[in-house]
């Protein structure tokens, strides 16, 4: 039996949820998922600027809570903080271990999942490199690209395991790999053994958004969520037979139920009879799950269908700056007002001869969330609002003129003005483009390195 | 028949996959569920999120856990990472669809059937 824990969810998530997996889980492994297609946007933003850098920095935070865990405990940390830089990740892993006196643990890394390095050898080799999703083909240099990576899958992470990893960090795997590789690792799963990859798959993508399975962002009965300030994250013990049962640590709140694990079941996997990983393809149709006990849900009925032939990779390219701008209104007419603001707003771009590619308006407090689709409410009765501006620009420099158009309107524009925000927010935008690799050419790269500190 | 707000009948969540946005749509009871496959088409889900989502809508069944699941293409606004949108990551879609109405059967506007809201 082994028993794999959930130790977050996202880069920026808190790590006392990771902290309590470790304190009460019972666990071997706990498991961090840090990567999102934005995420990896950022990442490479910050290796810009500081080539050593690329990947998620609350790696230093997570060392510092759990290093004393692996090491007295025992137990295993399997994350994707590397993002675009896993020997940076590793090394700041090393560098804490050090500065906290730990030593004969072994940090692995698997790296290969970088392909911007090999784009110009694809295309000569005739690999389309067309979007796979619009079908639009690849004209694009490789200059303007800012990262190329593809999506691994649990293996290399089950090679690092298998030459004595008690820490391993890769660059972009899937969401699931992380929590899929220590199941094949104990259990002995085969590669070819797809119901049981598939179950795995299901059992990580349950795990993979940490509190999203154990009450979090829960759209039943949310407010009868027990402790919801210290949500236990996600464990799935599993068993040789198959067996397989979600639960969550002793002395957390939150709820395991068939009610909470439905919504992430069906959360961002498209179809549910084939979700394609680089392991397996799964196929939830027949999934079944079953309260077996308090906040504990069997999961069965998992089926597996072989490995596809190609990976997905991501490509991200930059598409302009985002200039935004904020400022409050307060009753009365603080709609009108907030209104007569957008209208200023796109006057002087055009009195100014601001260059814009699109513009979008939203009313905080009346509809910014849901736009065009919220319902009208009583606009005499809005105690205030905020109307938030933002452009699409080619420039930057266009980008920070544009935000520059709010504070003055504190004097010039409505009266009753309750909060100039944001205005200095410059984004640079970034496109995503999405492509099928022959996993060959990709896995014939993957390097594992293990090393002892 | 009685008209009803999504809102009180379903569960609901959402998320983003580049400029494509994920939603599941959950009801409580087999009932229910077969009432969402006849009033939950892709063509009104299309419909209700115009002019948020300028691509198609496709929708699969998922009779094990009561869910319809809709995958809405270009709707984020170019993706989260070129968005100007406050939702940029999709997430409020799922509320955003509890607001569309269904006929629903009378007999089934019962505690058994539906959504618990919080109380006042």
């Amino acid at each position: 039996m082994v028993r794999v824990g959930a130790g977050q969810g996202f880069y920026g998530d808190t790590i006392y949820g990771a902290l309590n997996m470790a304190k009460y889980g019972n666990v071997q492994y706990i498991c961090f998922d840090c990567l999102a297609e934005l995420t990896m946007a950022i990442l490479q933003k910050d290796r810009q600027k500081d080539p050593s850098k690329g990947y998620t920095k609350d790696i230093t935070v997570t060392a510092k809570n759990l290093l004393p865990y692996v090491k007295k405990k025992g137990i295993k940390l399997i994350t994707n903080a590397g993002g675009i830089n896993p020997e940076g990740a590793r090394n700041e892993v090393v560098r804490m271990a050090k500065e906290m006196g730990i030593t004969g643990i072994r940090v692995g890394i698997a790296t290969g999942d970088n392909i911007y390095p090999i784009l110009d050898e694809l295309q000569e080799k005739g690999i389309s490199l067309a979007d796979y999703e619009t079908g639009e083909p690849f004209t694009k240099s490789k200059e303007e690209i800012l990262f190329a990576s593809a999506y691994l899958g649990a293996w290399p992470i089950v090679e690092c395991l298998k030459q004595g990893a008690d820490i391993v960090i890769t660059g972009r795997t899937t969401d699931t790999a992380q929590f899929l590789a220590p199941m094949i690792y104990e259990l002995g799963w085969a590669e070819d053994d797809w119901d049981k990859l598939a179950l795995g798959v299901l059992l990580g993508h349950l795990m993979e958004c940490s509190g999203q399975a154990t009450g979090g962002n829960f759209s039943g009965d949310w407010w009868n969520i027990p402790n919801m300030e210290n949500i236990g994250y996600p464990i799935a013990e599993v068993y040789a037979d198959g067996t397989a049962i979600i639960t969550k640590p002793d002395n957390t709140g939150g709820r395991v139920s068939i009610d909470t694990l439905k919504e992430q079941f069906l959360y961002e996997i498209h179809d549910p009879s084939h979700y394609v990983t680089p392991d397996v393809i799964a196929d939830f149709s027949a999934a079944r799950f079953e309260e077996v006990g308090p906040d504990r849900v069997q999961i069965s009925g998992v089926k597996g269908k072989p490995k596809p032939p190609t990976l997905k990779a991501i490509m991200g390219y930059p598409n302009g700056y985002m200039g935004a701008g904020m400022i409050g209104y307060s009753w009365p007419d603080a709609l009108k007002k907030a209104r007569k603001v957008d209208e200023i707003i796109r006057k002087q771009i055009e009195l100014y001869e601001l260059k814009v590619n699109d513009i979008h308006t939203e009313y905080i407090g009346y509809n910014s969330i849901h736009g065009p689709l919220a319902h009208p409410v009583d606009e005499e009765q809005l105690n205030e609002v905020y109307v938030r501006i933002a452009v699409h620009t080619d420039t930057k420099e266009e980008a920070v003129q544009f935000g520059r158009l709010f504070p003055p309107l504190a004097l010039n524009g409505p009266p009753f003005v309750g909060g100039l925000a944001n205005m200095y927010t410059v984004r640079q935008l970034l496109g995503l483009w999405s492509v099928l690799i022959p996993r060959a050419e990709v896995e014939s790269r993957v390097q594992i390195n293990v090393e002892e500190v | 028949m009685a008209k009803v707000q999504l809102r009180y009948v379903a569960q609901a969540r959402s998320g983003d996959k580049g400029n494509t946005c994920d939603l599941g749509l959950f009801a409580k009871t087999k009932e229910m569920y077969e009432v969402f496959k006849r009033e939950v088409t892709p063509e009104k889900v299309k419909a209700h999120f115009a002019p948020l989502v300028k691509g198609e809508v496709s929708r699969y069944e998922v009779p094990n856990v009561y869910a319809l699941k809709f995958v809405l293409e270009d709707a984020l606004g170019g993706g989260a990472p070129s968005s100007l949108r406050t939702d940029n990551l999709g997430k409020s879609f799922g509320s955003n669809l509890l607001r569309m109405e269904i006929e629903v059967p009378d007999e089934l506007l019962t505690e058994e059937h539906c959504i618990q809201v919080p109380p006042r």
